[in-house]
């Protein structure tokens, strides 16, 4: 899929330029799109891609410049003038209401709003002939809320496609697939640009940009840095444009694991509204030993990490914690064994949003002492363990009595881990520890998780990022709808072969089938 | 014996769907709200104004019709104000709400107070008149009840019936349930969630007035203080029991009128003479309360209700 | 339209806003005295003369602001948990309930101090049991407290209203439905003799200040604050969670009661059903004025009460409706709320 000088530009970008504040979230951004080629948007996280896109949406104004559609102005700020000129957008976290049908969300908002009734019998139809020619199948009267993360995406290309999109924009869409539903995926974006439909695949994932575009942009810091086609380049230069220095992630040495410091035999938990739980799950955490579970999202990692975490209790099985037995499991009975946690969702559960970064400090040891006295704070002890993490953890922040809102993503991650590691953990539960960081941070989160496993803790790693999961790991499990696989040496499977059992396959009834 | 005898009297089935009739109207007006994603704490506020703005249009020489339009147009003003604190202002919900429902109670004594500065009590007005529907209200029992009612109480049925077809047979309707449930969703096939919510809580709080002005209009006659008595967080009650679906809650607030008029007619027999009349008159509360306790594990709530939506967040 | 907020407010931004709150609050106060056909210059003018004009007046505004400060605590509590709290009317009669029943001999010959201790003790204690109904009902059931506290207000008044015409009914009171009075141990003194002002004033100032320390300096005031910023992360962090809004509800509750108990105990000597205009609700304003800081809600309290009894004595003077006062209180409420989420945001376009 070359380029040749007479394309027909479909979509030009012309010095974009977008402010939050002091912030310049993108600096005058100009490229064209031609028909019928894919190009990869590359960046890191914060360079300024998802804003980049609302903008194009509609979602944002930019501040300067201006974009073009098939040679006409697109007026800024209105999503609806971008559907109608024909930009579809596959948004990272998908904009579906899970208590509608598929058919229902796909019709949302395509007629007017007054008209008295849903054509609904025509557009079924039209969804059907759409999932057949591109290979989306998704049964068009299933409740959203009962689909699958794959399903979903699909319904989310069929929205834009429906309104007769020219141009699909797709924001990371492969961070929740497996290996074999992003190859699918690939297959249904050939199909589109067969059809003449242009595509921008937005993306952090070098080897996915590699196979599916023609060219590449990279972004960096809210500037377009580099503009190659994908066929003079590769993976290491790219990366490199990515970051704008070479960078090396943290290696594992090898190491001998220590002996079993937590151990599931049998153990199931109830399942929560639609989250899945856990079906006799068996899983030995070791000293010294990084245990990585991959797995799509919502195949009950939250239910697994719940129950770690001391959320949840099993209702079948044993939990063992070396020579720890809590009574009653609670986080804090889970915190008193020796259990560190690293929490999905660090602005909904990892943080107090509106509290201090002393207060966030001392969140999970506030009531011993010395933080506290026969039910008085201390507030003097609670700033010096928030000192000692800023100053240990390299946490960039005006002091501790600044509120941890005001911290970026990075250096709020890296309080959570320095409240979580102080205490010297025997196990730790990283639950998508690097997600939505940038590499600088992502490596400084993994350099420190490979710290604690060479100081002897066992730490479990839940990603739902394939890679991160066989860097980092001494052994992996796969989690598939609350059952976990048996456990695989490092770099015994391939990606591909992790993918099948992802998918499902190895798993039966409970059983598994090595 | 009593209870037979009353749950099989046509006055008494008549009595529950006129209790309902305003109950019928508010829920539908909060339901209308809840499922954009916006609680509606005014409701209380709303109907007192809407039943004073009602009667005081009659009183000053409107028709019967021009004062349900006119305590109409008042709720949806309140509920404009409503609307816009909520909604791109983003204010808590409960806050607001309960500070509309206290502006709009003190905005109507006031009113009072300055309208009928000398009046002990208060002047009557000529409420609508029962409708006889031909024929149907001929039927034994289910005659008099449901067919020879006030024509505001017809209007109350037709209102679900509306509101029913709305949300589920047309693309408004989707609009709607797509802003309370992800309102991104919304916002992304290019529909603005803004007008959505602001519209549904504007109009939603115009049939909460409406079913104040029944009060003073069709059941009372008369405006005093302290009349709507709690009905509004008793509607907030019934959406819950109803599941957010209009039919439900339509059977909820029947139910729960036919639990109230039984207790009137309770307080009439040898029972009512042993037991202290403000037990009967606890049952309406009561019930309330145990309708949120059976029906809050159950209930599909709209999944974005009481979360303020900013565009190109998530 | 969307909402941007701002990191570094200006110093007229964060001062300005509410200032212009506060006056578009009086634009209004003047627009209801023209309709009413008043002056209103002269009508603000004897509101303010009537808040705080004389000694009298001062003292019969503390006097009003003693049962807010309670209801405000009371609210303020609660709302720094998010939990909502609506009940406050509801546990204010219960501890006036207790108060009369312990106050009217059943104690028996106590000193005078013992009785009044015991007594508040009793009536925080039967306030927070109210409460305690409604937030097992959240913790245990799920069921959303707002509704289940506001029923209870109305479940509550009738109750009272039962006591009042039967059990409790004063026999002396000629067919009134109020309940007979305190004996003279049970009631609280005047601070000072000769002055119209009684010691639940210096009581409510007392637990203005140890709310204030409870809630910065002890480990429940640590939980309190992250159960309500973020139950999530403090269910997270090991906090125990269902038990803090189960301590926070008695509280709230029993700083309610001493509401009741004050009123009762301090001014009016028994119960009837007009004990309280709404204190309970009015809880809700002053709490919000304050930003929820109990130290600000005994200002709030002074204010929201003068705010009442100006009115009051305004109206017997210029003839406009009392119900000004609610107008007041209810568009400074609002007008706050968005002031100060405009000191932090702003609406763009786009």
């Amino acid at each position: 899929m070359g380029v040749d000088n007479g394309a027909e530009v479909v979509l030009r970008l012309d010095r974009i330029t977008k402010r939050f504040g002091p912030l310049t979230a993108n600096d005058a951004i100009s490229f064209d799109l031609n028909r019928g080629e894919v190009i990869g948007l590359l960046g890191e996280n914060g360079a300024g891609k998802t804003t980049l896109m609302n903008i194009l949406f509609g979602h944002y104004t930019a501040d300067e410049g201006g974009v073009e559609v098939f040679g006409a102005p697109l007026p800024p700020g209105n999503p609806r003038a971008a559907l109608a000129a024909g930009v579809g957008m596959v948004h990272q976290h998908f904009t579906l209401a899970d208590n509608l049908t598929v058919l229902e969300n796909i019709l949302l908002g395509t007629g007017s709003l007054l008209s008295a009734r849903l054509n609904a019998r025509a557009a079924r139809a039209r969804v059907r002939d759409l999932s057949r020619d591109f290979g989306l199948a998704v049964h068009p009267d299933a409740k959203v809320g009962t689909l699958s993360v794959g399903e979903r995406q699909r319904v989310e290309i069929l929205k834009a496609l429906y309104r007769d999109a020219r141009i699909l924009i797709l924001d990371e869409p492969t961070a929740v697939l497996t290996p074999q539903e992003t190859t699918a995926l690939f297959e249904t974006l050939r199909k589109a640009v067969a059809r003449g439909l242009s595509v921008i695949f937005i993306s952090h994932k070098l080897g996915e940009v590699m196979a599916i575009t023609s060219r590449v942009l990279v972004l960096r810091h809210g500037r377009l840095v580099g503009e190659v086609e994908t066929a003079a380049t590769d993976r290491h230069r790219l990366a490199a444009m990515m970051v704008g220095a070479e960078v090396t992630a943290p290696k594992l040495a090898e190491r001998v694991a220590g002996p079993a410091l937590l151990t599931l035999a049998g153990v199931s938990t109830p399942d929560r509204g639609n989250a899945t739980g856990l079906k006799s799950v068996d899983l030995v955490l070791r000293a010294g030993q990084i245990t990585g579970l991959a797995g799509v999202s919502g195949n009950g990692q939250a239910a697994l990490a719940a129950l770690i975490g001391g959320l949840e209790e099993p209702v079948a099985g044993t939990m063992e914690l070396g020579n720890h037995r809590a009574a009653q499991w609670s986080p804090r009975a889970a915190l008193g064994a020796g259990i560190a946690r690293i929490p999905e969702d660090r602005h909904k559960t990892g943080v107090i949003a509106d509290f201090t970064l002393a207060e966030n400090a001392v969140l999970e040891c506030y009531a011993r002492a010395p933080y506290s006295n026969r039910g008085w704070m201390d507030w003097r002890a609670a700033d010096g363990l928030a000192r000692k993490i800023i100053n240990t953890y390299d946490v960039r922040c005006p002091g501790p009595h600044a509120r941890i809102r005001l911290l970026s993503g990075g250096n709020m991650q890296k309080l959570i881990l320095g409240r979580a590691l102080d205490p010297g953990p025997e196990v730790i539960l990283a639950n998508q520890p690097v997600r939505g960081l940038d590499i600088g941070a992502v490596n400084f989160v993994h350099s420190q998780l490979i710290a604690a496993r060479d100081g002897g803790a066992a730490v479990l790693l839940i990603s739902e990022d394939l890679d991160e999961i066989m860097a980092l790991s001494d052994v992996i499990h796969v989690i598939y709808e609350g059952q976990v696989s048996p456990e695989f040496p490092r770099q015994s499977k391939t990606p591909a072969e992790l993918g099948v059992w992802m998918a499902g396959q190895g798993f039966q009834g409970g059983e598994h089938a090595a | 014996m009593e209870l037979f005898d009353i749950l099989l009297s046509a006055s008494f089935w008549a009595a529950a769907v006129r209790i309902a009739s305003p109950l019928i109207f508010a829920t539908m007006g909060e339901l209308i709200c809840e499922r954009a994603g916006v609680l509606n704490l005014g409701i209380e506020g709303i109907m007192v104004i809407g039943a004073f703005a009602g009667w005081m249009t009659v009183y000053l020489g409107g028709g019967l019709w021009m004062g349900v339009a006119v305590a109409m147009f008042a709720g949806m003003l309140f509920g404009l104000l409503h609307a816009t604190l909520t909604v791109p202002f983003g204010l808590s919900q409960h806050v607001v709400g309960l500070g509309v429902t206290l502006l709009a109670t003190s905005v109507t004594y006031f009113a009072y107070r300055l309208s009928l500065p000398e009046v002990t009590s208060p002047p009557r007005i000529a409420p609508f008149q029962p409708l006889e529907i031909p024929f149907l209200s001929d039927i034994p029992i289910l005659g008099e009840a449901l067919f020879s009612q006030t024509p505001l109480t017809y209007l109350a049925f037709a209102t679900v019936a509306l509101v029913s077809l709305v949300l589920y047979r047309t693309p408004l309707g989707l609009a709607l349930r797509a802003a309370g449930e992800n309102p991104t969703s919304v916002e992304a096939q290019g529909l603005s969630v803004m007008a959505l919510r602001m519209g549904a809580v504007i109009v939603g709080s115009g049939l909460m007035a409406v079913g104040g002005a029944f009060l003073t209009m069709s059941a009372f006659s008369s405006f005093f203080f302290e009349m709507v008595n709690g009905r509004g967080w008793i509607c907030i009650a019934l959406v819950v029991f109803g599941a957010w679906k209009p039919g439900k809650a339509l059977l909820g607030a029947l139910l729960f009128a036919a639990f109230d008029a039984l207790q009137i007619r309770l307080q009439q027999t040898p029972l009512g003479a042993h037991v202290p009349y403000q037990v009967f008159l606890m049952v309406p509360y009561v019930l309330s309360i145990l309708a949120l306790v059976l029906m809050s594990r159950r209930a599909e709530v709209p999944a974005a209700l009481m979360i303020p939506f900013n565009k190109g967040e998530r | 339209m969307r909402l941007e907020p701002i990191a570094n407010p200006s110093a007229l931004r964060l001062f300005g806003l509410p200032t212009a709150a506060l006056a578009l609050t009086v634009v209004i106060a003047s627009l209801l005295a023209l309709l009413a056909g008043a002056d209103p210059l002269a009508t603000l003018g004897l509101i303010l003369k009537g808040a705080a004009g004389s000694k009298f007046a001062i003292l019969e505004t503390l006097n009003r602001a003693t049962p807010l400060i309670f209801t405000g605590l009371a609210v303020a509590v609660a709302f720094r948990a998010r939990l909502w709290n609506i009940g406050a009317e509801a546990q204010l009669y219960a501890g006036a309930v207790v108060t009369v029943i312990l106050g009217t001999g059943a104690l028996g010959a106590l000193p005078s101090i013992l009785t009044i201790l015991i007594i508040a003790l009793a009536a925080m204690l039967a306030g927070a049991l109210v409460l305690l109904g409604p937030v097992l009902l959240k913790t245990r059931a799920g069921v959303d407290e707002v509704v289940t506290t506001l029923l209870f207000n109305f479940i509550m008044l009738l109750f009272i209203s039962y006591l009042l015409e039967g059990p409790m009914k004063d026999p002396t009171g000629m067919g009134w439905p109020k309940s007979a009075s305190l004996d003279k141990a049970a009631r609280l003194p005047r601070i000072v003799e000769g002055l119209r002002l009684h010691w639940g004033f210096a009581l409510a100032l007392i637990a203005a200040g140890l709310v204030w320390v409870l809630q910065t300096r002890t480990t429940l005031g640590f939980e309190i604050r992250a159960v309500g910023q973020n139950i999530e992360a403090a269910r997270f962090a090991g906090m125990p969670v269902d038990r803090v809004l189960v301590k926070t509800a008695l509280l709230s509750g029993g700083l309610a009661a001493l509401a009741g108990f004050s009123e009762v105990a301090g001014l009016k000597g028994n119960l009837t059903l007009d004990l309280s205009p709404g204190f309970g609700y009015t809880g809700i304003i002053v709490a919000m004025l304050a930003l929820l800081n109990p130290l600000g809600v005994v200002v709030t309290a002074i204010f929201v009460a003068g705010v009442f009894v100006g009115a009051d004595s305004m109206s017997r003077a210029a003839g406009v409706p009392t119900y000004i006062a609610d107008i007041l209180l209810a568009t400074s409420l609002l007008t706050m709320v968005l002031a100060l989420r405009l000191t932090r945001a702003r609406l763009r376009r786009r």
